[in-house]
C-alpha cells in the first residue's frame, strides 16, 4: 500500500487526498439523502400501512393517484400557490428593494423591519393571521370592514377566497429575505453604468429595463428559484391555518405536501403517501430545470 | 474473628438475596398521551399497584396527544413500546387485526362477568369471544348551559330546554345581534370541528327517526332515513334561526368560556374546561329529546396488553390490567379527570347519579350509544366536508347526505374487505 502510494505522482496522489476528503460528505449524502430517496421509491411500490409488513403491489399506487380526483385538486394547488406566490411577492420584494436602495436614512432599520417576519416562527405567525380572519368580535379584518361599512368576508372559511387568505402571510414572511437578497445584486451594479446612462440622458424608466434588470438576471434567478420550491412545499402556514390542519374547507387550500402527510401521519398509507412523494420530487425536479434554463440562457 | 466470619456470611447471604429478589422484579411500561390530570391518575394508581404487587414495577410513559398514535403505530409493530396501552377504541380493531394486542385471558377476564360488569357499549372491544381491551372511564354528552344568559333573556335557569324544540326557543330568547346580523352572543354554539358529529351521528339521526349505521356496522343508513331530517335540523340553526354563525369566535368551547354561548353540547372531558372559570354562572343538563326519542353518545379509551409481552411481563401486565378496571381506579379517575366510571356499578352510585355536574352525564351514559368507526379522523372528516358542501356551497341537505354517504360507504367497504 505505502509502495504503491509512494510511486504515484503528485498529481495522482492529490487526487487520493481529494477523494478521501470528499469520501466523508459523499458518504452522509448517500446515507441522509440519497438511501432514503430510493427507499421511499420502493415504499411507493408496496401497500405499507405502518402496522403491517409491505407487500409489493406494483405500480397500484400510481395508477391510484391518477384516478383520485383529490390528488389532482391538491396537485393544482399547489400549483396556484406558485402561480400566484411567486410573481406577486417577486415584484413586491423587487419594488420594496428599489426604492429602499433610493433611501439613505435609516435604511438598516427599514430593512430589518422587513426582515422580522422571516425571522418568525411560522406556527406562531400563521396562528395570528388566523385570528386576524375570524368573524367578528374576533377578527381584526372583519371588525375594520364592519366599521367602514361593509359586509363581513368569510377569508378562511370560503372555498374561493382561503387559498389566497393563506398565501398573503406566506407572502409577507418571506418578503424580508427577497428584500434582503434584491438589495444585495442592486448593489453590486457598478456606479459606473448609471453614471453613463445619465451623461446620455436616458430615462429611469429606461435604465431600469436596459441596466438594472438584465444585470440582476443571477439574483432573480436565484430568487426565483427558491421561492418557487418554497411555494410548491408550502406545508406550515396551511397546516396551522386551516381547521385540524387538513387544508379545507373541502380541500380548496391543500398543497400536495399537506396531503402526503395527512395520508402518511394520519391515515398511515405509507405507500401512497410515497408515490405522491415521488411525484412531488419529479416536479420539484422537472421546474428547477426548467427555470434554470430559462434563465440562464442567453 | 467469627463475628467477622458471621458479618461476611451475612452480607454475603443479603446480597445474593438480593439479587434473587431483583431477578423477580418485573418491569412492565405503560403508555398513554399527555393530558394532566389523566397523568395524575395513573401515577396515583400506578403507587396503589406496586404497593399491593411488590415484585413489580411499572413504567409511566406519555407522549403529546398529537404525536401520541404515530408513536404507538411505529413502536408497536416493531416490538418495542407499551406492555400496556391506552387507545381510542376506535383504533382498537386495526391494532387487533395487525396482532398488535393480546386477548385478555377468559379465566382473569371473564366475557360473561364483563358484560355484567360494564356497561353495554364495551361489546365493541369483543372479537373472536375475547376481550381486547376495557376502559377505565368512559364518555357522554350533555348539554352545557349558561345560567346567566337564561336569567338576562328571562328564563328560568332551573328549567334548562329539555327538547330540541325548547332549546331553540330558548336558545332564539339569548342570542344577540348587531344591526348588520353578525352574531355577538351565540344562543347556541354551532361546532362541526368539535362533538357536533357525534350529535348528528347517534342523536339526531335517531330523533329523526332512523339511525347512521346498520347494525354490524357495515351499512351506512343515514341516507335512508333521519340523516337527512337530522342534518337539517342541524344546519337551520345557523340559517334559519340564526341562534349563531359558524365559525363564531372559532372554538365553541371558547365561546361558552368567555360567556358569549347560551347552550354548548360537549363531552364529559370539556367539565374541568369551565371548572373554575370566573364568572362563568353554568350548569349541566341531559341531552334535549325529540319525538321522544332520549340518545347519547359514549366514547372511551381502552386499555389493552401488547402482544410483545410476553411471560412474566405479561402475567403482570394483565395484573395492572385488573387494577386498572377495579372499581376504586374508576372512582379515582372520576375524582381525578371527571372522566365518568366504565361499570354501572360505580358510576350509577346515588352520590354520583346526583351529582349536579357528573349526574346528567352518568344518566345519559343508560341511553347511549357508540358508533363503530373504521377510522374515527376520516368519517368525522367526511361529516365535516358534507356540512361545508351545505353551508359554504349552499347545496341541498339532501344532495350533501348522498356524496357523504358514497364516501363513508367505501371507507366501510375498504376496511371490511382486508
Amino acid at each position: 500500500m505505502r509502495a504503491w502510494y509512494r510511486s504515484r505522482t503528485v498529481g495522482q496522489k492529490q487526487a487520493v487526498w481529494a477523494w478521501i476528503f470528499l469520501a466523508l460528505p459523499l458518504f452522509f449524502f448517500c446515507a441522509i439523502r440519497l438511501f432514503p430517496t430510493s427507499y421511499t421509491a420502493y415504499v411507493s411500490l408496496t401497500d405499507w400501512n405502518l402496522l403491517r409488513p409491505k407487500n409489493y403491489i406494483g405500480f397500484a399506487n400510481y395508477l391510484r393517484l391518477w384516478n383520485d380526483p383529490v390528488f389532482w385538486q391538491v396537485f393544482w394547488n399547489t400549483f396556484k400557490y406558485l402561480a400566484i406566490g411567486m410573481p406577486i411577492s417577486l415584484v413586491l420584494s423587487f419594488m420594496v428593494a428599489y426604492y429602499l436602495d433610493q433611501v439613505r436614512f435609516l435604511q438598516g432599520t427599514i430593512r430589518a423591519l422587513y426582515f422580522i417576519p422571516f425571522l418568525t416562527t411560522a406556527a406562531a405567525m400563521a396562528w395570528v393571521w388566523r385570528w386576524f380572519y375570524q368573524p367578528v368580535p374576533i377578527g381584526i379584518f372583519n371588525l375594520m370592514l364592519v366599521d367602514m361599512g361593509f359586509s363581513q368576508q368569510p377569508f378562511l372559511r370560503s372555498t374561493t377566497q382561503a387559498l389566497g387568505s393563506i398565501l398573503a402571510p406566506a407572502i409577507w414572511a418571506g418578503l424580508g429575505f427577497q428584500v434582503v437578497i434584491f438589495l444585495a445584486g442592486l448593489r453590486a451594479i457598478p456606479e459606473t453604468y448609471y453614471e453613463a446612462a445619465r451623461i446620455d440622458g436616458v430615462g429611469r424608466w429606461t435604465i431600469l429595463k436596459e441596466i438594472t434588470l438584465p444585470l440582476l438576471r443571477p439574483t432573480i434567478l436565484f430568487l426565483v428559484v427558491v421561492s418557487s420550491i418554497g411555494f410548491l412545499r408550502i406545508f406550515d402556514k396551511v397546516y396551522n391555518m386551516t381547521v385540524d390542519g387538513k387544508g379545507g374547507p373541502l380541500n380548496t387550500t391543500r398543497p400536495l405536501v399537506l396531503n402526503i402527510y395527512q395520508l402518511a401521519f394520519t391515515d398511515y398509507r405509507m405507500g401512497y403517501a410515497a408515490a405522491q412523494t415521488m411525484v412531488l420530487f419529479v416536479v420539484l425536479l422537472a421546474v428547477t430545470a426548467i427555470q434554470l434554463r430559462a434563465l440562464r440562457s442567453k | 474473628m467469627r463475628e467477622m466470619f458471621a458479618t461476611v456470611a451475612a452480607a454475603a447471604l443479603s446480597l445474593s438475596m438480593s439479587v434473587t429478589a431483583k431477578a423477580q422484579t418485573v418491569e412492565i411500561e405503560y403508555w398513554q398521551y399527555f393530558f394532566k390530570e389523566r397523568v395524575t391518575a395513573i401515577d396515583a394508581l400506578i403507587k396503589t399497584f406496586e404497593a399491593a404487587n411488590p415484585g413489580i414495577k411499572v413504567k409511566h410513559t406519555h407522549f403529546p396527544y398529537a404525536q401520541y398514535q404515530t408513536k404507538v403505530a411505529a413502536a408497536v409493530p416493531a416490538g418495542e413500546g407499551p406492555d400496556v396501552v391506552q387507545l381510542y377504541y376506535g383504533w382498537l380493531e386495526e391494532y387487533r387485526k395487525a396482532n398488535l394486542l393480546a386477548p385478555l385471558p377468559k379465566d382473569q377476564f371473564d366475557p360473561a362477568m364483563v358484560e355484567k360488569e360494564f356497561f353495554p357499549i364495551v361489546k365493541a372491544m369483543k372479537a373472536e369471544g375475547s376481550y381486547w381491551g376495557l376502559p377505565t372511564a368512559v364518555r357522554s354528552m350533555a348539554l352545557f348551559y349558561n345560567k346567566a344568559l337564561m336569567k338576562e333573556a328571562g328564563l328560568d335557569p332551573s328549567k334548562p330546554p329539555a327538547t330540541l324544540d325548547e332549546l331553540i326557543a330558548q336558545a332564539g330568547k339569548i342570542v344577540k345581534r348587531d344591526a348588520a346580523g353578525n352574531t355577538l352572543t351565540a344562543g347556541y354554539t354551532m361546532g362541526p370541528v368539535g362533538q357536533d358529529h357525534h350529535w348528528w351521528r347517534e342523536i339526531l339521526v335517531r330523533q329523526f327517526g332512523g339511525q347512521a349505521y346498520s347494525d354490524d356496522g357495515k351499512k351506512v343508513m343515514y341516507d335512508q332515513k333521519g340523516g337527512a331530517a337530522g342534518l337539517q335540523f342541524y344546519a337551520d340553526i345557523a340559517t334559519k334561526h340564526k341562534l349563531t354563525s359558524y365559525g363564531f369566535m372559532d372554538e365553541t368551547q371558547a365561546a361558552f368560556k368567555a360567556g358569549r354561548a347560551g347552550f354548548h353540547i360537549d363531552g364529559s372531558f370539556r367539565i374541568g374546561t369551565f371548572q373554575g372559570v370566573p364568572n362563568l354562572d353554568w350548569a349541566v343538563a341531559e341531552l334535549p329529546s325529540h319525538n321522544g326519542v332520549k340518545s347519547n353518545f359514549a366514547s372511551y379509551w381502552v386499555n389493552g396488553v401488547s402482544s410483545k409481552s410476553t411471560g412474566p411481563k405479561r402475567d403482570a401486565a394483565m395484573k395492572f390490567m385488573k387494577h386498572l378496571t377495579s372499581d376504586a381506579a374508576m372512582q379515582l379517575w372520576l375524582k381525578t379527570t371527571g372522566e365518568l366510571p366504565a361499570k354501572p356499578s360505580v358510576g350509577l352510585s346515588a352520590e354520583n347519579k346526583n351529582d349536579p355536574v357528573y349526574g346528567p352525564f352518568i344518566l345519559g351514559l343508560a341511553y347511549s350509544h357508540t358508533t363503530e368507526f373504521v377510522n374515527e379522523a376520516k368519517q368525522r372528516q367526511i361529516f365535516l366536508d358534507m356540512m361545508d358542501r351545505v353551508s359554504l356551497q349552499k347545496m341541498p341537505v339532501a344532495d350533501a347526505i348522498k356524496i357523504a354517504a358514497k364516501e363513508e360507504q367505501q371507507l366501510l367497504d375498504d376496511h371490511f374487505k382486508k
